[in-house]
């Protein structure tokens, strides 16, 4: 066990021991920090190298906003907002899809969807789920997103290779949500259908030889195939959301640059009211 | 058991109850199980009855119960499951972090030790539902249980001090455990949590000497790896044989099919076969696992020593509401139609009673016990469920009013039947379901997308519980006692015709076995999800206890103190909870109650 894990499990052992109340003086804090709920391992978006495009935006936000970023780390999974943002070991979490309404969210700051990916070398010019190709090759795909829901509708299912939704970044960081990609080019599985962010990431900030197909929204399954993409803070904490919102208008070039920088595959803004379930 | 319990009892009553850890042949399950005045298996007895012969409480006197002692558990969370009592020691099990108490019920109630497991914190994000344990194991000087973080751990029972330890699953995969398991000979039988993970179910027996894993039997899956006998579901082919565990599969999909085994087991050690069953299938979404995903949703019949499986027997085919089928099978010789048979009774999640012959897996009965309309009835003979089409749930699509809801018409709190009545006394529940359009959810990289489930209540009052009476010989409801809040707590029904159970909003009771009619109650100091218990102490007198802690599924709203301002949270409790008034009903806090008359 590194040091590392260890102060990891300290943490952790810390929020469980002592999730309910925490100092007072902490909320005095939030004047100057900028306190991140930021996932340890989870590669594009967050590591705890900082590498990710959510900690490269963090910084952003935070130095026009005259903050020093701080980090709580706890992995993005199941209960992270209420044992993480709720019990108020940080205030801010970014890449929340608009929608998402265990958070208060912000204006989106870009918008993105699923992509299919394939390695440039097989030539497969895919365009759509109705693609009969897709039939006969082995697909990879996380189950329960809306392109495994798809290949379900159309009786695609013997070919399609499922991948975890779920995963331990603090101790099986190999089982993110880039698995799948990795086996795109490994060639263990032909396409991939994969969160847009992951696939940009392999063919910009790693060169590989990678073609990516955006997927429209199928008319057939009521699922949006794109989601907007927000800060979240804890419910109700508008104070908080205004400061974040004023700093992202503010700061949309440098944001861009980001997103650029990881290949991100941006989609034009959404209307306000798509997709918008509102706050209930 | 197949002959009555109630003369092995009075057989095993003659031994002195001092006979525990003197090294008396017998030490184990099969021989203290017919001993009333200890309680040694999770269930009673290896028939799960939760039937006791003992007799001073009457219903004439039980007015006089009161509180001997009590006991704070030192955790928040839900208390499922019931405290054993060997010799004059009371065995008690916390939620996590699953705290084991060794009281000593002869000298004023002293912890004669405690054990604190040392368990991996990520257990916890990934367990379903509440932080719940359902009960420790005893045999030959040894306590046995099961840990939320999937461990295995034997300890001495005298002194606590640990035996061994195994790793069952590995709660980064989101394989937790929160079942009893339970001892069969020389070994210990569990299942896995995790269902919604895509954790691939199975039942694995550990030696109990040397915590050495002997077998493991898989849900689905290739048929060695389900081990499935030659003569498998021989009585009912129709039920389906070899190769069904991936044939019944899209792909690869069983290998994320769940099938988990989190409920309770019996044993019939006349046939050697125990009987546990399996939960919903693994990927929410019907569409991408087209076929009758054998072998979630099952009954099974294995073979103790090897894990070989005589019969299957799959309840909802193809599932689409989360009607998870682990809970208890309650073995009881009935007469059916002039004729006795070894049966099995099953009050499935799915609303339906089944009694069965439980040494082939025969269906004699089944009939609805809830107000179920997901299916018409059931088929006997082809045993598959006649469903109505408008009720069967699809990804991206609103179905409204399904019933009964996902938590079912009866959740894990078990039944208990008495040989003295005949009949099954069993905690209901009666809500239904919206199953809605879809809604983000999220997690790492990728936000996803899942299904809304809003939960309501069924038809009638607005009760949303009802402990009732059943004939399982005709499939009919005798009596039924109604509660506000689900009947979530288990039930013990004794010789003297008193049958205990407990509410969520924190009332203890006793109602009399043949008409329901309320004989006494007792406010605890949390609402009560777990199973009581009674004894004879060291002093002769008979006590009764029961675990208070409010929590499960239903109760998570207060015992882990969800806001109420997300009604879809925790899959759909928390907006039914707070709309029934649970968080003004009781508070959370795990506690031992113990009563006694006098």
């Amino acid at each position: 066990m590194t040091k590392h894990t260890l102060a990891r499990l300290l943490a952790i052992a810390a929020v469980l021991l002592c999730a309910p109340g925490r100092a007072p003086a902490d909320e005095a804090k939030q004047v100057k920090e900028f306190r991140v709920c930021g996932d340890p391992n989870n590669m594009p978006f967050s590591n705890e190298k900082l590498e990710g495009i959510e900690n490269k935006i963090a910084d952003v936000i935070a130095k026009d906003l005259g903050e020093t970023v701080t980090y709580f780390w706890w992995p993005h999974q199941r209960g992270v907002v209420k044992r993480v943002l709720n019990a108020k070991h940080c205030d801010i979490m970014l890449g929340i899809p608009k929608g998402y309404d265990l958070v208060t969210w912000t204006r989106p700051y870009y918008r993105t969807g699923y992509v299919m990916v394939y390695r440039k070398d097989r030539k497969l010019k895919l365009r759509s789920l109705d693609d009969p190709a897709l039939k006969t090759l082995k697909i990879g795909v996380q189950v329960n997103t809306p392109p495994h829901d798809a290949l379900g509708r159309r009786g695609i299912a013997d070919n399609v290779v499922g991948y975890q939704l779920m995963f331990d970044s603090n101790f099986h960081a190999e089982d993110y949500p880039g698995k799948v990609v990795e086996d795109v080019l490994a060639g263990s599985v032909d396409v991939a259908m994969v969160w847009g962010p992951i696939a940009g990431y392999f063919a910009k900030k790693k060169g590989a030889p990678l073609e990516i197909v955006p997927i429209d929204d199928p008319a057939d399954t009521g699922l949006p195939f794109a989601f907007d993409i927000a800060m979240g803070v804890r419910k109700g904490d508008k104070q908080r959301k205004e400061q974040l919102e004023s700093a992202l208008a503010r700061r949309h070039d440098e944001i861009e640059h980001v997103l650029a920088d990881f290949g991100v595959p941006l989609l034009p803004a959404a209307e306000e009211k798509a997709h918008d379930k509102g706050a209930r | 058991m197949r002959t009555k319990s109630l003369v092995i009892g009075v057989i095993a009553a003659v031994l002195p109850v001092a006979a525990y850890g003197q090294g008396a042949t017998g030490d184990d399950p099969a021989s203290l199980q017919g001993d009333d005045a200890q309680w040694v298996l999770p269930a009673k007895n290896y028939s799960a009855t939760r039937f006791s012969t003992l007799s001073k409480i009457t219903p004439d006197n039980v007015k006089n119960l009161k509180v001997a002692w009590s006991m704070s558990t030192g955790t928040n969370q839900g208390h499922e499951g019931a405290p054993l009592v060997v010799g004059s020691t009371m065995y008690i099990v916390s939620s996590y972090p699953n705290i084991v108490y060794a009281v000593d019920l002869a000298k004023d109630f002293a912890i004669k030790w405690k054990y604190l497991p040392k368990q991996d914190a990520k257990a916890v994000p990934v367990a379903c539902c509440d932080l719940v344990h359902r009960g420790l194991n005893y045999t030959h000087g040894k306590i046995l249980f099961s840990t939320l973080d999937a461990q295995v751990i034997a300890l001495d029972a005298n002194t606590g001090k640990e035996l061994w330890k195994a790793k069952n699953g590995d709660p980064s995969k989101g394989e937790t455990i929160t079942a009893a398991g339970l001892i069969v000979k020389d070994k210990y039988i569990v299942g896995i949590s995790g269902g919604e993970f895509g954790v691939r179910g199975h039942v694995t027996a550990y030696d109990i000497n040397s915590g050495k894993q002997v077998w493991r039997a898989y849900s689905t899956g290739p048929d060695e790896e389900l081990k499935l006998a030659p003569d498998f579901n021989a009585a009912n082919p129709h039920y389906g044989q070899k190769g069904q565990g991936t044939g019944t599969w899209q792909g690869d999909a069983w290998k994320r099919g769940g099938g988990t085994t989190w409920g309770w087991y019996s044993y019939d050690p006349q046939l050697n076969l125990f009987y546990y069953s399996t939960g919903n299938p693994g990927t929410w979404n019907p569409d991408q696992r087209l076929g009758d995903n054998k072998w979630s949703m099952t009954i099974w019949a294995r073979d103790p020593d090897t894990g070989m499986a005589k019969w299957g027997y799959q309840m909802t085919p193809h599932d689409a509401w989360d009607y998870d089928g682990v809970n208890e099978s309650i073995l009881a010789d009935l007469t059916i139609g002039g004729k006795k048979v070894p049966a099995l009774v099953h009050f499935d999640r799915n609303g339906f009673a089944y009694t069965m012959d439980r040494s082939n897996g025969t269906l004699l009965v089944a009939e609805p016990f809830v107000a179920v309309n997901w299916a018409k009835s059931i088929d006997k003979k082809t045993g598959r469920p006649v469903e109505d089409s408008s009720k069967r749930t699809k990804q991206g699509q609103v179905t409204k009013d399904i019933c009964p809801n996902a938590m079912g018409g009866k959740d894990q709190q078990p039944a208990a039947f008495s040989p003295n009545t005949g009949l099954f006394y069993v905690p209901t529940n009666n809500m239904c379901m919206d199953y809605e359009a879809t809604e983000v959810k999220y997690t790492a990289g990728a936000p996803y997308v899942g299904a809304n489930v809003l939960m309501k209540p069924g038809p009638g009052d607005g009760s949303l519980g009802e402990l009732i009476a059943w004939d399982a010989t005709t499939g009919k409801k005798v009596w039924g006692v109604k509660e506000k809040q689900p009947a979530w707590g288990g039930v013990l029904a004794t010789k003297t015709d008193v049958v205990f159970y407990g509410t969520m909003d924190g009332w203890f009771k006793a109602v009399h076995a043949k008409t329901g009619k309320l004989l006494w109650k007792h406010k605890v100091g949390s609402g009560i999800i777990g199973s009581p218990m009674t004894f004879q102490g060291p002093d002769k007198k008979q006590y009764v206890a029961v675990y208070s802690g409010v929590g499960g599924w239903f109760g998570v709203a207060v015992s882990q103190d969800l806001p109420p301002n997300d009604p879809y949270a925790a899959l759909g409790e928390v907006g039914i909870a707070y709309k029934n008034g649970l968080d003004k009903a009781t508070t959370k806090g795990g506690a031992v109650y113990v009563f006694s008359l006098e």
